[in-house]
């Protein structure tokens, strides 16, 4: 009898410390920091975005700290490299809020990372803000505290589908090839830009998926080469992706009259080193942000960025505005939605920060405004097309908004 | 590439798992002539053979030379490992994790040829490629060194009996093997973009490459790589890219299955 309520009272008490080792209680003691969990990749296939996503929460910390902190309290990152593998970005989430016990936690990069990320915290009641994590299978999970501050990336290409469909028929392109990595950001949004420009007259000439970690890509780039299609649409996670096709391209001498990736050439300098200068004219890339965004925020952060970051290895000199990595941005609007949701709530309570999320409020940030559906996809931006012209990372779609200059078409010869 | 790793393998049961990132730093060697004395890339393999066959005796006399007893294959894989790991980080932190690419005016172009498009970069690697092959052949076929290469090949205890200083072949072997890697890093360097994390994606494709071939056959080694490479190719074009990577280890199932020590491998276990 009296083992039996020892162990009753050890197995309660165990109980308790299993639930409440996750979400907070929200308050931090007088001069406390508050600490912020991240797992990134530093390293692996990830790991230039990764290092992207560093600079971005670092350089929001240093301006929330810059001006007292969140709600006074300094905000420090705990940040662990997670190698660009999903199962070691699980382990650290769980070191991060178990072992660590930190009070919040930010997202990893990438729609791979993101959703078993998410799921783990999840169990801990956490709330996990986010911003590359848009692919449909990260909404899909069912998870209420997942939020993405970024553009859900299903139609990224609807800008572009739309300019393509809407040219005038004499100089609308005939044949478009699809071809993408086998990943669950990039397949979504090529086969939605698919389905988009399929209702019209351009006809598909090449379609296929490539594994996700191939590692050459000369004999696919060969094969659309080959079948001489006016516009490709690659479905791209990186720049070694895009850079190989477009060499493959090169050096079969061929020049699609528009070549859309769906990331890569977003990645300023990153690209350019990585392509040269002379061979980035032309290519499109859809995104929510852009380096010489107007908005009022997103101008501040680029300054602040430029200042602090301007002439290392990731933003070369000159460091300008279009050499800034989206990246950066979309890290730093995760921050600043957090600072937003904390001082709205009063505290660090990750059960009430989730709740106010959710709530429909509309909050602002560097890429625009963010305003969460009951998935948490921030449906409140608008998608961009940016294209390089030049030296210069500029907007072209929607060719109806104030921002946009005319489209570069047909692409450039490649010029080197 | 994959030569260098099974001439280190056949001649000192060293698995030399840092072979990729070796790739990775001959590359940026490359690059860093390139940029910053523009040197060509061609050219640059002057300096960059001889600096890594040093890295490769440095290594060897440092890290290799000291692993003894039964599990020293083993253990190589853990030593060479570190080693790659310390080697990723200092190339990291001195390039950073940006992506790069090896440029040259023959990079990008080509020259047509029965109505065929050919890189130029391809030729001149497979020209590369073919004569530090021949070069590799005559060394071991038609000089001293290479006779003690080729009995410590077969037998190293018999070959230290009949007086080849078995341990300084192993360290010139190592430095060969490494020295290889400049050539197969600057090639690799002009045809894709590379950061120091390329070199996990290299060394699986590589070990794979010299198991097929028969660890320790340097014509398995040249014979696998021809046979992944057209493969992988052919099966991208003809039937779909999903399953480009993977025919090749259907076939590397199949040989290992009929002859499980690769397609020139010897079959007895050797005696170290």
């Amino acid at each position: 009898m009296r083992a039996l309520g020892v162990s009753s009272i050890a197995g309660a008490s165990m109980l308790m410390m299993a639930t409440s080792s996750g979400a907070s209680s929200g308050s931090l003691a007088k001069g406390a920091p508050v600490t912020i969990g991240i797992s990134l990749s530093l390293s692996g296939d990830f790991s230039a975005d990764g290092q992207a996503y560093q600079q971005g929460y670092e350089l929001w910390a240093d301006s929330v700290n810059a001006s007292g902190g969140l709600l006074g309290h300094k905000v420090v990152l705990d940040i662990v490299s997670d190698a660009s593998s999903p199962t070691q970005v699980v382990t650290n989430y769980q070191d991060l809020i178990s072992v660590k016990h930190v009070n919040l936690t930010f997202g990893p990069f990438s729609t791979l990372l993101t959703l078993p990320a998410a799921q783990t915290v999840n169990r801990y009641g956490y709330a996990m803000l986010e911003g590359a994590g848009g692919g449909p299978s990260v909404f899909q999970a069912g998870l209420k505290n997942v939020f993405d501050v970024t553009l859900p990336v299903s139609y990224d290409l609807a800008p572009f589908a739309h300019w393509l469909t809407t040219l005038p028929a004499s100089v609308r392109p005939k044949t478009i090839a699809y071809v993408t990595s086998n990943d669950p950001f990039t397949e979504p949004v090529v086969q939605i830009a698919q389905k988009l420009i399929g209702k019209s007259d351009i006809k598909t000439v090449y379609n296929k998926v490539f594994p996700a970690e191939a590692t050459d890509y000369t004999a696919i780039a060969d094969a659309v080469a080959a079948a001489k299609p006016q516009v490709v649409v690659l479905g791209s996670v990186d720049v070694p992706t895009v850079s190989a096709f477009m060499q493959a391209f090169e050096q079969a001498h061929f020049t699609p009259k528009a070549f859309v990736a769906t990331a890569g050439p977003d990645q300023g300098q990153a690209f350019i080193s990585a392509v040269g200068k002379g061979n980035a004219d032309g290519m499109m890339v859809p995104n929510s942000w852009y380096g010489s965004s107007s908005n009022a925020l997103s101008k501040a952060m680029v300054a602040a960025y430029i200042k602090k970051d301007g002439g290392t290895k990731i933003c070369t000199n000159p460091c300008t505005p279009a050499s800034v990595n989206a990246d950066i941005a979309e890290a730093y609007s995760v921050g600043e939605v957090m600072a937003q949701a904390v001082k709205a709530t009063g505290g660090f309570d990750n059960a009430k920060i989730i709740a106010y999320l959710h709530s429909g409020v509309t909050l602002t940030s560097v890429q625009g405004s963010v305003k969460f559906n009951n998935l948490g996809e921030n449906l409140a931006q608008t998608a961009y097309t940016f294209q390089w012209q030049g030296s210069k990372f500029v907007e072209v779609n929607p060719t109806t908004d104030k921002g946009a200059v005319p489209v570069l078409f047909p692409k450039p010869a490649w010029s080197s | 590439m994959a030569t260098g790793l099974t001439l280190i393998f056949g001649v000192m049961d060293i698995i030399n798992v840092a072979q990729g990132i070796l790739v990775i730093l001959g590359a940026y060697l490359s690059y860093a002539l390139s940029v910053h004395l523009g040197i060509d890339l061609f050219v640059g393999l002057l300096i960059t053979i001889p600096t890594l066959f040093v890295v490769g005796i440095v290594v060897e006399r440092v890290f290799v030379s000291r692993l003894k007893g039964p599990e020293r294959t083993a253990m190589s894989i853990l030593v060479t490992y570190a080693l790659s790991l310390v080697i990723e980080g200092a190339l990291n932190m001195i390039f950073s994790v940006n992506d790069v690419q090896l440029q040259a005016w023959y990079v990008d172009r080509s020259f047509l040829l029965f109505g065929i498009y050919f890189p130029y970069i391809y030729v001149f690697g497979f020209l590369l490629a073919a004569g530090l092959l021949g070069a590799l052949y005559i060394m071991l076929y038609r000089t001293r060194f290479g006779a003690s290469i080729r009995a410590s090949l077969a037998d190293q205890t018999a070959a230290a009996l009949v007086g080849i200083n078995v341990k300084n072949v192993a360290t010139l072997c190592f430095g060969i093997g490494v020295a290889v890697t400049a050539a197969g890093g600057m090639v690799y360097g002009a045809t894709n973009t590379f950061n120091a994390s390329t070199s996990y994606d290299l060394i699986t494709r590589l070990l794979t490459i010299i198991v097929l071939g028969g660890m320790g056959s340097l014509g398995g080694a040249l014979l696998a790589g021809i046979l992944m490479v057209t493969l992988e190719d052919i099966v991208a074009v003809v039937w779909s890219p999903v399953w480009s990577t993977m025919s090749f280890f259907i076939v590397l199932v199949i040989v290992l299955s009929l002859r499980p020590q690769g397609i020139f491998g010897k079959q007895t276990a050797r005696v170290a």
